[in-house]
C-alpha cells in the first residue's frame, strides 16, 4: 500500500513560456510540498526568473498550468495571487526608495488593513486600529530581522543587505504561504548570508513553503529539501540535494562536459 | 491685515483656486499619473454651475455639488478607458478630452438645436461664453461670501490629502508611483487605485471650475486651453510631487508672481516655462524639496549654534 502523499501547495505543471521564437521554459513540472523549501538553480539564461515571474502572475505562460494548494492561479492578476498568498521578492531590489523602512513593510500587510476609505477620511476608529495594528506588525518583523532601529530610514539609503532583508520583511507582511525568493543573498556578505539561512530556516518551522532562486551552492544544498535544477529552459533534475548534487548532468550544464 | 486682504482679494481669490487645482493634479501625479485632464474637467465644473446659475434660481451649493458629481460621472467611464496607457500617451489622451471639452462648450448649443424645438436656445454661447451677473459680494467676517466657499473648499481638500497622505491610501499611491509591478506583488489592485486617484483629481478640478464661476464671471471656451492645463501643471512641477505641501507652494508662488511683476503680464506663459524648465533641472523635488527645508532650518538655527561654542 502506498500511502496517500499530501497535496503539495505549488504544483507546476507543464509550464512553457516563449518569446517570440526563443523557448525561454519548455514543459517544466515539478511540485512544492507544503512547509518545504525549494531550491531552484540553473545557469544564467536557465529560465529560473521567468517560472518565479509566471507563479507571482507578472508573466503570461505560453502552456501549462501553476496550481496553488489545489487551484488553478495562472492567468490570475498578480494581485490576486497575492491576495492567495504568495509573496516574493526581486532579483534587482524593487523597495519603494522614496518610503521609509517602516512603510514599506506596512504596505506588505496592506491587505489585512481594515478601514475602507470613507472610514480612514473619517478617521474612525476602525481605520485608525488599522493602521496600529500594521504598524505593530511591520515593526515586529523589522525586529525579528534585527531592523527595528532603520525602521524610519528611507528604503534607498539602506545597504544593499540591508534592502534584500527589507523587501523579504515586506513581503512576509503579506502573511503568504508561499514565499518566492530570486537571489536574495546576492550582493551579501558570508555574515549576512549564514544569519539569511538561519532566519529562513526559522521560517520553514511556522510552516511556510519557500521557492528560493540561488547562485550560492552552499547556501542551496544547505537549506533545501528539495532541489530543481533548469538549464535552457528544461528541468534536467530533480530531487534532495545530495541526489541532485551528484547528478551528471548537472554537472555537465554547471562545468560543462568533459569532450 | 484686513486692508491687505480686500485690496488683494481677486489675487487671493485666484490663489485659492489654483491651490485647488494644483491639488487636483497632485493626487494624480503622486500615483504617478501624468494626466492632463484637469483643465477640462475645471470647465465643466464652471460650465455646469455657470449654466445652472443662467438657466435657473437653484442656489449656488447645490450647483457645486452638481459640478463635483457630474466631474465623478464622467471621470469613471474616461477613467477605465485610459488609465491603461502610461506616461507621454496617457498625457496626449488626457489632453484629448480636455480639447473634447473645449469644444463641446463652443459649438454645444449646435448639437442643442438639433434636439431641441427652440432654435433661439442658447446654452453655451459659443465662444463669447455665458457672463453671470455681477453681484457685490457681502463682507462676512472679513472675507467676501464669494472667498469663503473657496477657502473653506480648499481647508477640505487639504484635509483629505493629509488624511490620505499619512494612512494606506497614500502610501498604496506613493508604491503605484515608484513601482507598480512590485505594487501588485504585494496585493495593490493598481489599477482600481488609479482610478481612484484620477476620479478624485477630477472631482477636485471640477469643484474648483464651480467655485472659479462667480470669480471670473465670464465662462467662455478660450479660459479652458491647452496653456491652462501647463499652468496646472506648472503649480505642481514648482512645488513638488510627493508632498499635498508642494502644489500649494507652487499655486501660490505662480500666482502671486505675475501681481508682483506686472511688467511681464505679457510674457507670463515664457516665464511659467521658464520656471518649469529651471525646476526641473534644479529642483526635481520642487520647492517642498524637504533638503530645502532641512537647508532652510540650519540656516535659521545657525546663530544659536554659534552662541553655544
Amino acid at each position: 500500500m502506498i500511502p496517500e502523499q499530501p497535496k503539495p501547495l505549488l504544483e507546476i505543471r507543464n509550464v512553457a513560456r516563449v518569446f517570440g521564437g526563443l523557448k525561454a521554459l519548455e514543459n517544466v513540472s515539478f511540485n512544492v510540498p507544503r512547509g518545504a523549501i525549494c531550491g531552484l538553480i540553473g545557469p544564467n539564461g536557465a529560465g529560473k526568473t521567468t517560472l518565479i515571474n509566471m507563479v507571482s502572475g507578472l508573466g503570461p505562460l505560453s502552456e501549462g498550468a501553476i496550481l496553488l494548494d489545489g487551484q488553478l492561479i495562472s492567468g490570475l492578476a498578480p494581485h490576486k495571487i497575492a491576495e492567495r498568498g504568495v509573496g516574493r521578492t526581486f532579483q534587482n531590489i524593487r523597495l519603494f526608495g522614496d518610503l521609509s523602512v517602516l512603510e514599506n513593510v506596512i504596505l506588505g500587510h496592506h491587505l489585512r488593513q481594515r478601514g475602507t476609505l470613507i472610514e480612514t477620511l473619517l478617521r474612525l476608529p476602525r481605520s485608525r486600529s488599522g493602521e496600529r495594528d500594521s504598524r505593530t506588525a511591520a515593526l515586529k518583523l523589522l525586529a525579528i530581522l534585527g531592523m527595528e532601529h532603520l525602521a524610519n530610514v528611507q528604503a534607498r539609503a539602506l545597504s544593499y543587505g540591508d534592502q534584500r532583508r527589507v523587501e523579504i520583511a515586506r513581503a512576509l507582511a503579506l502573511g503568504p504561504s508561499l514565499l518566492l525568493l530570486d537571489e536574495p543573498a546576492a550582493g551579501m556578505n558570508s555574515t549576512e548570508t549564514d544569519g539569511l539561512c538561519e532566519f529562513l530556516l526559522s521560517l520553514r518551522e511556522s510552516s511556510l513553503t519557500i521557492l528560493i532562486i540561488e547562485h550560492d551552492m552552499d547556501m542551496i544544498m544547505r537549506m533545501s529539501d528539495l532541489v530543481v535544477v533548469l538549464n535552457f529552459g528544461l528541468k534536467i533534475a530533480e530531487g534532495p540535494p545530495d541526489f541532485v548534487r551528484n547528478e551528471p548532468h548537472v554537472i555537465e550544464a554547471y562545468l560543462g562536459s568533459e569532450q | 491685515m484686513l486692508e491687505f486682504v480686500s485690496n488683494n482679494i481677486s489675487t487671493i481669490n485666484f490663489i485659492l483656486i489654483n491651490i485647488a487645482l494644483g491639488l487636483s493634479i497632485y493626487i494624480t501625479l503622486a500615483t504617478g499619473l501624468l494626466s492632463l485632464s484637469n483643465a477640462g474637467f475645471m470647465a465643466i465644473g464652471a460650465y455646469t454651475v455657470a449654466i445652472i446659475s443662467t438657466q435657473s434660481n437653484i442656489p449656488f451649493i447645490v450647483g457645486l455639488m452638481a459640478a463635483i458629481a457630474l466631474g465623478v460621472a464622467l471621470a469613471l467611464p474616461i477613467g477605465m478607458l485610459v488609465l491603461g496607457l502610461r506616461d507621454i500617451y496617457l498625457a496626449i489622451a488626457t489632453l484629448g478630452f480636455g480639447e473634447i471639452v473645449r469644444i463641446i462648450a463652443l459649438n454645444g448649443d449646435k448639437v442643442v438645436h438639433l434636439f431641441s424645438q427652440n432654435k433661439e436656445l442658447i446654452i453655451f454661447n459659443g465662444a463669447e461664453g455665458i457672463t453671470l451677473t455681477y453681484r457685490t459680494p457681502t463682507i462676512m467676517l472679513g472675507l467676501p461670501d464669494t472667498t469663503w466657499p473657496i477657502l473653506i473648499y480648499v481647508i477640505v481638500i487639504v484635509y483629505i490629502l493629509a488624511t490620505l497622505h499619512n494612512s494606506r491610501f497614500g502610501r498604496i499611491l506613493a508604491s503605484i508611483r515608484q513601482d507598480e509591478t512590485a505594487a501588485s506583488t504585494l496585493g495593490v489592485n493598481v489599477v482600481h487605485y488609479k482610478l481612484l486617484a484620477f476620479v478624485l483629481g477630477s472631482a477636485i478640478a471640477a469643484g474648483a471650475g464651480a467655485l472659479s464661476a462667480p470669480i471670473v464671471r465670464v465662462i467662455d471656451p478660450h479660459n479652458y486651453v491647452f496653456s491652462r492645463g501647463v499652468d496646472i501643471l506648472a503649480y505642481a512641477v514648482l512645488g513638488g510631487m510627493t508632498h499635498w505641501v508642494g502644489p500649494i507652494l507652487g499655486a501660490t508662488v505662480l500666482t502671486s508672481l505675475p501681481e508682483a511683476l506686472r511688467f511681464l503680464k505679457d510674457q507670463r506663459d515664457i516665464v511659467n516655462g521658464l520656471i518649469i524648465m529651471l525646476s526641473i533641472i534644479y529642483l526635481p523635488a520642487g520647492l517642498a524639496d524637504p533638503r530645502i527645508w532641512g537647508l532652510f532650518k540650519r540656516l535659521v538655527s545657525f546663530p544659536k549654534r554659534e552662541r553655544v561654542s
